[in-house]
């Protein structure tokens, strides 16, 4: 019951299979020839990766001429996962009433799952496309509103992709 | 023995020896950069122009890293092992015919080879590679770890196992040369025909056997990772763990310029032909002696790049097919090999 002693390989094989040369000929030509074609390697610092509108980058917050979009509702905090969103509401003279007098996210705990751009009502905080964080000590993790306000402009991309297919 | 004698040693020495460490670190690099085109990558081109300083970095980082010595292992031969691993490997370069002598100092002609005229010449590498066994065998039992331990005997085995095939393959080219001397061999194939036309089963297992001693894919099971952690120098680090590593890169350039001494003729640029009377130099001139040089590193380096794109090409033997293959199969053609070519030298000569 041990020992196979019908249909081993030593029957099924040709004898120029079995000696193996012609094989090992055979391999030894495809790794040669995939030698002598191109390279994909993206020389990374000196080319970057651009992303398409649907990545999901580290979560910003929308500036527009006159200031953030944001009226502090405080969804994004309730909704996200990692509990990664601080803000505390003050009242301010323009129309929306409301405004974040801190916003903090700790990118730290941050999963860049997108559900802070989801549910917010006035499209004040949305995914952009940055992937490159570096921080030097765990406080610098935490972004405080000066680090998280990108102009309306740079976010055109992931506006239109929210746009297309929300 | 003069002193001119003595100085000239000491500074070939220093050559040769430099010469190794260069081409063993290299070699690496070297090893890095094909690996990377045949995957469709570029290798390590950040450090230097093309990546050609990161040998320099390789090392140097091995220099400052903590040297670990497990507790329970004997401090000893632990320290020892990489050592014979690296001696016999330089040693072996001490025999190599680089090229024809190029100096005559004191009457005696010097060449960059210390002692290429040596009457048992490829009789002494295979006694060292012999001794190099002990290298791996120490290193793997001292470290006092099993899989080292198993590392260390399989790699011993195997190394046992194909040295006789080995050892076979060489008679057939000593058989025709008539001399062990490594001078004497080049010089037949110089007015002959280089000895791969007339052995091509020697060189073909030659070259096999050279894979398992060497320890190099697709016989590396001695030290592959997810077979064994690493094998007999899993338990290096540092220097000691560069040293071994730097031993298996000289020991495959040794190898390659042996096979490039036995079959590829050594310095004889033109297969067929008389070489001085083709490009117009006399035998031993300067130019001469230069392209003799030149011919042989590039034999030899081919030959590395070839041992190189078999290991990125070719999945590893299970332990049961590599001791058969070395019993059952490379011993009983390397017999056949030498009664043929006994038989073909008492016919035609």
């Amino acid at each position: 019951m041990a020992n196979i002693t019908s249909n081993t390989e030593s029957q099924r094989l040709t004898f120029w299979e079995k000696i193996y040369l012609p094989e090992i000929a055979k391999g030894l030509s495809l790794t040669f020839r995939q030698m002598l074609k191109p390279s994909f390697t993206r020389q990374y610092p000196e080319e970057r990766w651009n992303p398409e509108g649907s990545y999901r980058g580290r979560p910003v917050l929308v500036l527009e001429e006159d200031g953030e979009r944001c009226v502090a509702c405080g969804l994004c905090s309730r909704v996200c996962p990692a509990l990664a969103i601080e803000v505390r509401a003050a009242e301010t003279e323009k129309d929306k009433e409301r405004y974040p007098e801190k916003f903090e996210i700790n990118m730290l705990r941050c999963i860049y799952c997108g559900f802070c751009e989801e549910v917010c009502p006035e499209e004040a905080i949305v995914m952009s496309k940055d992937y490159e964080l570096v921080f030097g000590s765990q406080e610098e993790g935490i972004l405080g509103k000066e680090k998280l306000l990108i102009p309306v402009a740079q976010l055109q991309d992931r506006l239109e992709f929210l746009r297309q297919w929300r | 023995m003069s002193l001119t004698n003595l100085i000239v040693i000491f500074v070939q020495a220093g050559i040769l020896v430099n010469m190794m460490l260069m081409a063993a670190a290299y070699m690496v690099l070297a090893e890095r950069k094909i690996a990377a085109w045949i995957q469709n990558r570029v290798g390590p081109n950040r450090v230097g122009p093309w990546g050609l300083f990161q040998s320099f970095s390789d090392v140097f980082k091995l220099y400052l890293k903590e040297d670990i010595v497990p507790a329970a292992a004997d401090y000893k031969f632990h320290a020892l092992a990489p050592v014979i691993a690296i001696g016999v490997a330089v040693t072996t370069y001490a025999i190599i015919p680089f090229s024809a002598p190029l100096l005559e100092l004191d009457g005696v002609q010097y060449g960059l080879a210390m002692a290429p005229n040596m009457n048992i010449g490829i009789l002494a590498v295979l006694a060292m590679t012999s001794v190099g066994v002990y290298g791996v065998a120490l290193a793997g039992w001292s470290s006092n770890n099993k899989y080292s331990l198993m590392g260390g005997l399989r790699s011993a085995a195997q190394m046992i196992s194909y040295e006789l095939s080995m050892g076979l393959a060489v008679i057939g080219v000593v058989l025709i040369a008539g001399s062990l001397n490594l001078v004497e061999i080049i010089q037949v194939q110089t007015r002959g025909v280089w000895f791969v036309f007339l052995q091509p089963l020697g060189f073909l297992l030659f070259f096999i056997t050279a894979l398992a001693e060497t320890n190099r894919a697709p016989f590396d099971l001695p030290e592959a990772e997810p077979e064994l952690v690493g094998g007999y120098h899993t338990e290096y680090s540092g220097m000691k763990f560069g040293l071994l590593y730097l031993a298996e890169y000289a020991n495959i350039l040794a190898s390659s310029a042996i096979m490039a001494t036995l079959f590829l003729g050594g310095w004889d640029v033109i297969p067929f032909v008389d070489d001085s009377t083709i490009l117009g130099f006399a035998p031993n001139s300067l130019p001469m002696v230069l392209l003799g040089h030149v011919a042989f590193l590039s034999k030899s380096f081919a030959l590395v790049f070839v041992f190189i794109w078999i290991r990125w090409s070719l999945p590893r033997f299970r332990y049961d097919q590599l001791m058969n293959l070395g019993w059952k199969v490379l011993l009983p053609l390397s017999l056949v090999n030498v009664i043929l070519t006994a038989l073909g030298v008492l016919l035609f000569d």
